[in-house]
């Protein structure tokens, strides 16, 4: 018995050092805890593609040109871990912790990034955009007996800032093969007219706020450039155009931004409630139970570091609401060793001796323990289903996840761990005084 | 021994009240629902100057926002809601507010559109459907044994019911008056708890069982008041320590978790009412078939006070 009882806290006390080792060390090539969004701020968008131009069948080879266009544009930003993937028919999901951007710079992400260019339509024509320099109609040429649109789909990767002779701002881009042809039909046409650029609905506007439509000088078949952008436009337009254009405009379905200063706060302040939350848990435990009590308080340290060592290796994305389940788990943990240690006072009670009345206590609170925890299960089970068929998924699945974890760890500490002290402590000198054990043993007839 | 069972109209009369006052409530101010259910805009800033929150409504009103939503959080930020605002609204809205109250900072932004806003609070609903039915089966299966096996079925979920109609009122009240709203963390909350409070009357009615088995008297009372007291340790010790830990959540995170922790804390303490003095009396009652009863001793207590 004293040989099994120490070979248990041998093999209790090696978890704990194992689990406290992966809590401190990188093990497993996990260096850190995975945090969410709302704790190290960042931002998660998804998008929905306008696929209503497309043609069918081709609805998924259009989504992956828009996460490679995606992916073109934020790998620049430096973000470690970057989400960027489809989601459904026609959603993307864009996930990029850490990330502090302006809201500029979030619209940029999304712009499709295609460049048109225009002539001024005639009074009976349609026009596709209209400003104060007159209605205009796409430029287009034949080639090869197909009407074509001057646009940037065929500009070259290689679009730059460069300064001109007079030291203004110019985007310099080069045409490939078809747009050599396109632009060199449309330039030898319009000598001396001008060519309006429009990006989406909108003409490209000058640093002086006017829209750009320079005049046609000279036939123009490889290398163009666009003047009077301001540099920043310049440079954005510059980068967008070689990360490539969307195939389609997306649309925002939901986002959520949070600041990386807000997230640390809140890690902080979920470290204070459960340390703070674990401490008064303990000593109530200590005062209503006594020694039992304060070995469930030592088994509850053993759960903290056994639970978060899990969240780490799985790994457990944590969320706010995540931390909040961990915490709440750790009130619930208790729950099995209160149930214990209540029949153990009862078998006490009718006359049994301490380590009778333990096993006793364990054997008899074991079927509460299992059915008690059977609806916390159900419902992380629903939840965690909820969780993942929303687009809000991270608080809800973090929540779950962490409360099933939780509540299931608690059954092996209340079960193994806070038996095994207490059994080894039977075992001791101690153990005589009953007092140690509850306030209520002289009351028998209660 | 305590007589508890014997003040069970008492406890009834709570009860009824708490949840008249949560109904009343509920009838005129209605519940508030989140963005995430109903569709726009949620911005967390925080202002470098004292602002008031009445002014704020005021000048956000001025702005064409009539149907903003501001909720002045216990850390001094503000969570302003709006309709869905696409970033030249937002980036708008918030130079105006700079411009009237001087520098202010975004902590959070959070957009959901009509799409999948219909989308969450459909799943939503649905799996407060499937964890009323699943908790039904809970039920059904842990209550095979007993004697009766509807009658504590019923009482059970009747408990359940309590606890829920306690959180709505409990939200509606607060969103009355601090514009607190449903989101999903709330229906997280309050299935959470709803399955948290179910184990309690498990452990109670376990307990009846039991007692029964034993036959420690021919009075169904005197059983259920014994089962009562024994299990008494154990509900109030797990709820106890489950409190300390929610209450250290509500003082040391608050802000966007404030919420759902409140939910939390209401909901258990419902959940331990209700498993302690609603549904093992419901037993009683329908066991001695007092209903009568308890009608006529409503207007006696009405009468003494």
């Amino acid at each position: 018995m004293t040989r099994r009882n120490i070979l248990a806290l041998m093999a209790v006390l090696a978890l704990f050092a194992f689990a406290v080792c992966t809590l401190v060390l990188p093990m497993f090539g996990r260096e850190q805890m995975r945090l969410g969004l709302d704790l190290q701020g960042g931002i998660h968008i998804v998008y929905k593609a306008d696929l209503s131009q497309v043609d069918p069948g081709e609805e998924a080879s259009v989504i992956d040109g828009v996460v490679a266009v995606l992916s073109n544009r934020i790998n620049p930003l430096g973000v470690t871990e970057p989400v960027i993937q489809k989601q459904g028919q026609d959603r993307i999901l864009v996930e990029l912790p850490g990330l502090s951007i302006t809201d500029k710079e979030k619209e940029r992400l999304s712009r499709v990034a295609l460049l048109e260019f225009g002539e001024l339509a005639a009074e009976d024509e349609e026009a596709k955009w209209e400003n104060e320099l007159g209605r205009w109609k796409p430029a287009t040429a034949v080639i090869d007996g197909e009407e074509k649109e001057l646009t940037s789909r065929y500009f070259k990767e290689n679009t730059y800032v460069a300064q001109d002779s007079m030291r203004g701002i110019v985007l310099r881009f080069e045409w490939d093969e078809e747009g050599s042809k396109i632009s060199e039909a449309v330039t030898s046409r319009l000598i001396d007219q001008p060519l309006g650029i429009f990006e989406g609905d909108e003409a490209l506007l000058g640093e002086d706020g006017r829209p750009i439509a320079p005049f046609v000088r000279s036939v123009i078949s490889e290398i163009g450039q666009i003047e009077g952008l301001s540099y920043n436009e310049a440079d954005t337009l510059s980068k967008l155009l070689n990360a490539g254009r969307l195939p389609v405009p997306l649309e925002i379905l939901y986002d959520q931004t949070v600041s990386p200063i807000l997230g640390a706060d809140f890690i902080d302040m979920s470290l204070k409630a459960g340390i703070i939350g674990i401490i008064v848990v303990m000593l109530f435990m200590i005062i209503y139970y006594r020694v039992p009590g304060a070995l469930a308080s030592l088994s509850l340290i053993f759960y903290g570091s056994l639970v978060l060592a899990i969240f780490k290796l799985v790994p457990v994305t944590l969320t706010l609401a995540g931390l909040g389940g961990f915490i709440l788990s750790i009130g619930m943990a208790v729950d099995a060793n209160v149930l214990i240690f209540e029949r153990m006072k009862e078998e006490f009670r009718t006359g049994r001796r301490l380590g009778a009345a333990i096993e006793a206590g364990f054997d008899r609170a074991w079927t509460a323990i299992r059915d008690s925890n059977v609806t916390t299960f159900i419902v992380c089970g629903i939840l965690y289903w909820l969780g993942s068929s929303i687009v809000a998924s991270a608080p809800v699945m973090g929540f779950a996840l962490t409360l099933f974890i939780g509540v299931a760890v608690s059954m092996f500490t209340a079960i193994v761990v806070t038996r095994t002290l207490l059994r080894l402590f039977v075992g001791s000198r101690l153990a005589r005084r009953t007092s140690l054990f509850t306030v209520y043993t002289g009351r028998k007839n209660v | 021994m305590f007589d508890i069972t014997g003040k069970r109209f008492w406890g009834f009369l709570i009860a009824g009240v708490v949840i008249l006052i949560g109904v009343i409530s509920l009838a005129t101010l209605g519940l508030k629902s989140g963005i995430e259910f109903s569709s726009g805009s949620m911005m967390t800033v925080s202002f470098e100057e004292e602002v008031d929150q009445r002014s704020l409504e005021q000048e956000l009103a001025n702005l064409g926002h009539t149907n903003a939503i501001v909720q002045h959080t216990g850390a001094g930020d503000f969570i302003i809601r709006t309709r869905e605002l696409t970033g030249e609204d937002k980036t708008a809205l918030q130079e105006a507010l700079a411009a009237k109250y001087g520098q202010l900072t975004e902590a959070e932004f959070y957009s959901v559109s009509p799409m999948v806003a219909t989308e969450t609070a459909e799943n939503a609903a649905i799996a407060v459907g499937v964890a009323a039915v699943g908790i039904l089966l809970y039920i059904t299966w842990a209550f095979r044994r007993m004697p009766k096996p509807f009658r504590y079925g019923t009482c059970a979920i009747v408990a359940l019911v309590h606890d829920a109609l306690v959180a709505l009122g409990v939200f509606s009240i607060l969103g009355g008056i601090l514009n607190w709203q449903i989101n999903l963390m709330f229906i997280t909350g309050i299935l959470a708890v709803i399955g948290y409070s179910v184990n309690n009357t498990v452990v109670v009615f376990d307990r009846i069982r039991e007692n029964l088995k034993l036959g420690i008297s021919p009075d169904f009372e005197v059983i259920v008041n014994n089962s009562l007291i024994e299990s008494l340790g154990r509900s109030l010790n797990t709820s106890l320590t489950t409190l300390f830990v929610v209450l250290a959540l509500l003082f040391f995170v608050g802000s966007t978790i404030q919420n759902f922790a409140v939910v939390l804390l209401v909901g258990i303490i419902a959940g331990t009412y209700s498993s302690l003095f609603i549904a093992p009396h419901l037993l009683v009652v329908w066991e001695k078939g007092e209903w009568g009863r308890f009608i006529r001793w409503l207007p006696l207590r009405a009468a003494r006070a």
